[in-house]
């Protein structure tokens, strides 16, 4: 397979996705009786002026950037095969304790921001270890923990907030902890826009953009390079080869939960450090839930994920502008979802053309009624047999 | 289908020159890139027994498949009964009187016998399952054929045997007038084969039609007719079993001289390398599924486990490898006593593993060969540098390994899934010898690979035992075990109930040790 090929199955799905749900979501607009092509116009339209060209630009990187990170946290469970659909918790959490410890101590700017991020990543991968915990010594789904823990954690979330880290005058109408001092926030990177000629926009560009980056880069090479990347990914290929390889699968488990944890933590640190500096009910939510569609669009690739995220911070900007042009801003939410359904669904095509297209290059693929018979992989028709054969004999 | 086997005797009472059940002229199948059949030629007299030989691999599946109607063929023309048919899907093949008994079974364990045998054509009445109707029918059947079913038993508690005589009632059900048979003895003991061939003969006096899928070559002289040989696709000619040796049948089918696995002269030295004392794994429940498994295995020795499946041999053979704990015993490498040791550090002092379900615990299917060859050696270089993997040098070995064990594949980037059963085998075996371990547990090396790659892997196991590898051999292929190994286990119900020496032992002998009718502990199955 050449590489050319490779990379156009890898991206044959995703497209399929998008185009369909542009398509849907056209419909929609019709049926509201809007117009689609002023719900297009909306989403290309990034202002007049440079200034809001570039503003633009900001907002969707600053979107872009904990969407990023919350798929990646997705993937990196995925990749094994575990679903951690306890992100969302994982790094309200994370955020909340990040912000506390973050305003109640004076560090010098680098030192304190690293302490943040520490104390992020800590609270973020502990909670997940819960999940890990319950799964390898009880054997509880970690689809149905995480999703209870995350109503734990919205719940201490929110006691944390309003009692022993709360920061706001009482009764304020919006309760915050205490801002990060300036040394725990994090610098934008607005200066780059001086370098490469662009105008500067109203907002600030988060320099939390360029830990995702590194991020993503030491994700990349851990799930590829690496002998654990191999053992993860061993395990989300096929858990009993992995285990007859060697693989320690309990262990597995709860190394990968305790890194996809950790990335979690990171989810609300680039609107923490770079914007609001404080912990507040206004936090930016769902990110969570995004990080799962974030994960599955992208594929559960870096670079992938990269670009769904990009793809979602595109969509959400055009929320507001939406909304002057009449269209409801829903309509990007319908977008979203269609394309993440889609995405499901157009990944499994590919994959069986991939494998089909495989199994023709070489001739053999073997004859897959009488080795995979329907309802299973080969042999487990056999096996079940044999084993009662046992009792039978 | 309402017609019933009873149509088919009137067919077949007619003279010698009666249409031919099933005629197919000039079948051809292409897959992109290969010709799957090419002119096969195929002539069914009703109420034979017609035996398909042919290596795995030859074609013999495509074939099959085009007639139960799984795909259509790209030239030639299908005769059922003289009559030129289009066979769109498995049920237009079904409603021309044509039945598939599958190798692997397809039935419900939880499921009666009846339940089973009328899913999916279930006669009703006012909407709901007539029960009374179909145990007549099933009763009518069981009688006519000798298939002595009782209706109302869970499969669960079926054997083998039992079992497949379902499937052929399940067929039978369906009105079939012509069985297709794949491998149906690859499952049995020979004991159980003797009481198939009763069922065949009985079929075959009420007129109906078999065709009969093997490799097995002794088998299909006693019970076949006539034999139609296929090899790289096409059908090579037709044989009498009464006038052709089995030799003659094997060179016909492979081109060449039949490999065997006879080893030659004795390689056992004094050092054990694998010891086990009183290996006892338990079930969930609680009863041993290993019962107290004492055995040594010698440098340049094979010893061969022998049972039929689900007697324990799978247990023992995990308690080996780490991924089952042990209830009560030791296990000893070489000196060491690695009982609680995890599978990576067992692989890692020197044992191979070659898994019993290749998809199941040997290969990731969906990755590429390179990237399988790394499996099982995570820590081992030539795949690893460190904490990192060694692309260049896994897929180095990874052509290394498929030129030297002829694993046939595009290139090491093809995915795995892509290969065939034969060629994933010895992609396996390669791996698991090049890090030249000190005992290999072999499960069911040579199960559903080709001829070729058959005695290609019965040579490098000969080869490693020279050399003063330890080998378990684990097989449910008779000639296989006796061939190959320095000394034979029998295993029971969990127990290791004989040790036999394989030079003076019939396969008829081992088939009565292993369902324990030689020990005297109990009746067969």
């Amino acid at each position: 397979m050449t590489a050319l090929r490779r990379l156009g199955s890898a991206l044959l799905a995703p497209a399929i996705a998008v185009v369909f749900a542009v398509v849907i979501t056209a419909l929609v607009i019709l049926l509201i009786g809007e117009n689609p092509s002023t719900a297009l116009q909306v989403l290309v339209d990034f202002g007049d002026t440079p200034a809001q060209q570039t503003q633009a630009i900001v907002v969707i990187l600053n979107r872009a950037v904990p969407l990023f990170l919350a798929g990646l946290a997705v993937s990196v469970a995925f990749r094994m095969g575990l679903f951690n659909i306890g992100v969302e918790g994982q790094y309200r959490m994370a955020t909340v304790l990040a912000a506390g410890a973050g305003a109640a101590v004076a560090l010098p700017a680098p030192l304190h921001i690293l302490l943040v991020i520490v104390v992020a990543m800590a609270v973020g991968a502990l909670w997940a270890s819960i999940v890990a915990i319950l799964k390898v010594t009880r054997g509880v789904s970690e689809v149905i923990s995480s999703i209870m823990l995350n109503f734990i954690a919205l719940g201490t979330a929110s006691w944390l907030l309003t009692g022993p880290l709360r920061g706001s005058e009482e009764g304020a109408a919006i309760i915050t902890t205490e801002d990060l001092p300036e040394s725990g926030q994090f610098p934008g990177l607005n200066g780059l826009f001086d370098v490469v000629g662009l105008a500067q926009p109203r907002g600030e560009l988060y320099g939390f953009l360029l830990v995702a980056i590194v991020a993503g880069i030491a994700i990349s090479v851990l799930l590829k390079r690496t002998r654990f990347g191999f053992d993860l990914r061993a395990t989300g290929l096929s858990p009993s080869a992995a285990t007859a390889s060697g693989i320690d699968a309990r262990g597995m488990v709860l190394k990968t939960m305790l890194i996809s944890g950790a990335i979690a933590g990171l989810i609300g640190l680039p609107d923490l450090m770079g914007r609001t500096h404080h912990f507040g009910t206004e936090f930016t939510a769902g990110l969570g839930f995004l990080g799962i569609a974030v994960a599955l669009l992208g594929r559960n690739s870096p670079i992938g994920i990269a670009f769904a995220a990009l793809l979602f911070a595109f969509l959400d900007r055009a929320a507001v502008p939406l909304q002057f042009a009449d269209i409801p801003a829903s309509v990007v939410t319908i977008i979203q979802g269609t394309i993440v359904l889609a995405v499901v669904i157009a990944n499994e095509i590919a994959r069986q053309l991939t494998r089909r297209r495989a199994e023709r290059d070489t001739g053999q693929g073997g004859p897959p009624a009488a080795e995979n018979p329907p309802g299973g992989p080969a042999g487990t028709a056999g096996s079940r047999i044999d084993e009662h054969q046992g009792t039978g004999a | 289908m309402a017609e019933g086997p009873a149509g088919a005797h009137a067919a077949a009472a007619g003279t010698g020159d009666a249409p031919y059940a099933v005629e197919l002229r000039g079948i051809t199948k292409r897959f992109p890139g290969v010709v799957a059949n090419r002119d096969i030629e195929l002539r069914v007299r009703r109420g034979e027994v017609h035996a398909i030989v042919g290596e795995n691999g030859a074609g013999k599946s495509t074939l099959m498949k085009t007639l139960y109607g799984m795909h259509r063929p790209d030239e030639g023309t299908i005769l059922l009964d003289g009559r030129e048919t289009t066979l769109r899907s498995p049920a237009d093949a079904i409603a021309a009187g044509i039945g598939m008994v599958h190798q692997h079974f397809m039935l419900a364990d939880y499921f009666t016998v009846l339940e089973n045998v009328v899913l999916g054509s279930e006669p009703t009445k006012g909407g709901r399952l007539d029960r009374a109707e179909a145990r007549r029918r099933i009763r009518d059947i069981s009688e006519r054929y000798a298939l002595d079913l009782d209706p109302d038993v869970l499969v669960e508690d079926l054997g083998v045997g039992d079992r497949q005589r379902v499937e052929i009632a399940k067929v039978l059900y369906r009105g079939a007038t012509t069985l297709i048979l794949d491998e149906p003895t690859a499952v049995l003991v020979p004991q159980e084969v003797d009481e198939l061939f009763g069922n065949l003969a009985e079929l075959k006096r009420e007129g109906l039609t078999v065709i009969f899928i093997s490799h097995k070559l002794d088998e299909v002289r006693k019970v076949a007719d006539s034999i139609t040989v296929i090899r790289r696709g096409t059908t090579v000619g037709s044989a009498d079993p009464r006038t052709t040796t089995a030799r003659q049948l094997a060179e016909m089918m492979v081109g060449s001289e039949l490999p065997s696995p006879q080893t030659r002269t004795s390689t056992v030295r004094e050092t054990p390398v694998l010891e086990l004392r009183g290996v006892t794994v338990a079930s969930l429940t609680g009863r041993p599924v290993v019962d107290g498994a004492t055995l040594t295995v010698r440098e340049g020795e094979v010893v061969g486990i022998a049972g039929v499946e689900g007697n324990g041999q799978a247990e023992l053979v995990d308690a080996i490898m780490g991924l089952r704990p042990l209830a009560a015993g030791t296990v000893v490498l070489g000196d060491e006593d690695i009982s609680a040791w995890s599978t990576r550090t067992r692989r890692e002092a020197g044992i191979g593993f070659i898994p019993e379900d290749r998809h199941r615990q040997g290969m990731l299917l969906e990755a590429p060969l390179w990237e399988n060859r790394i499996l099982g050696h995570q820590t081992r270089p030539p795949a690893v540098k460190g904490a990192f993997i060694d692309r260049s040098g896994a897929r180095a070995d990874t052509e290394r390994i498929m030129r030297e064990y002829d694993v046939r594949a595009p290139g090491v980037d093809t995915l795995a899934v892509a290969l065939s059963g034969g060629n994933q085998q010895k992609l396996i075996v390669g791996r698991e010898m090049s890090s030249a371990p000190r005992l290999l547990i072999a499960a069911h090396p040579t199960r559903g690979v080709d001829v070729g790659a058959q005695s290609a892997i019965w040579e490098l196991l000969k080869d490693a035992r020279a050399e003063g590898m330890g080998i378990l051999l684990i097989s449910a292929d008779l000639d296989e075990l006796i061939g190959l190994s320095d000394t034979l286990q029998v295993m029971l119900r969990g127990r290791l109930v004989a040790t036999l020496d394989p030079a003076s032992l019939t396969p008829e002998e081992l088939g009565g040790h292993m369902t324990g009718a030689h020990d005297g502990a109990g009746s067969a199955a």
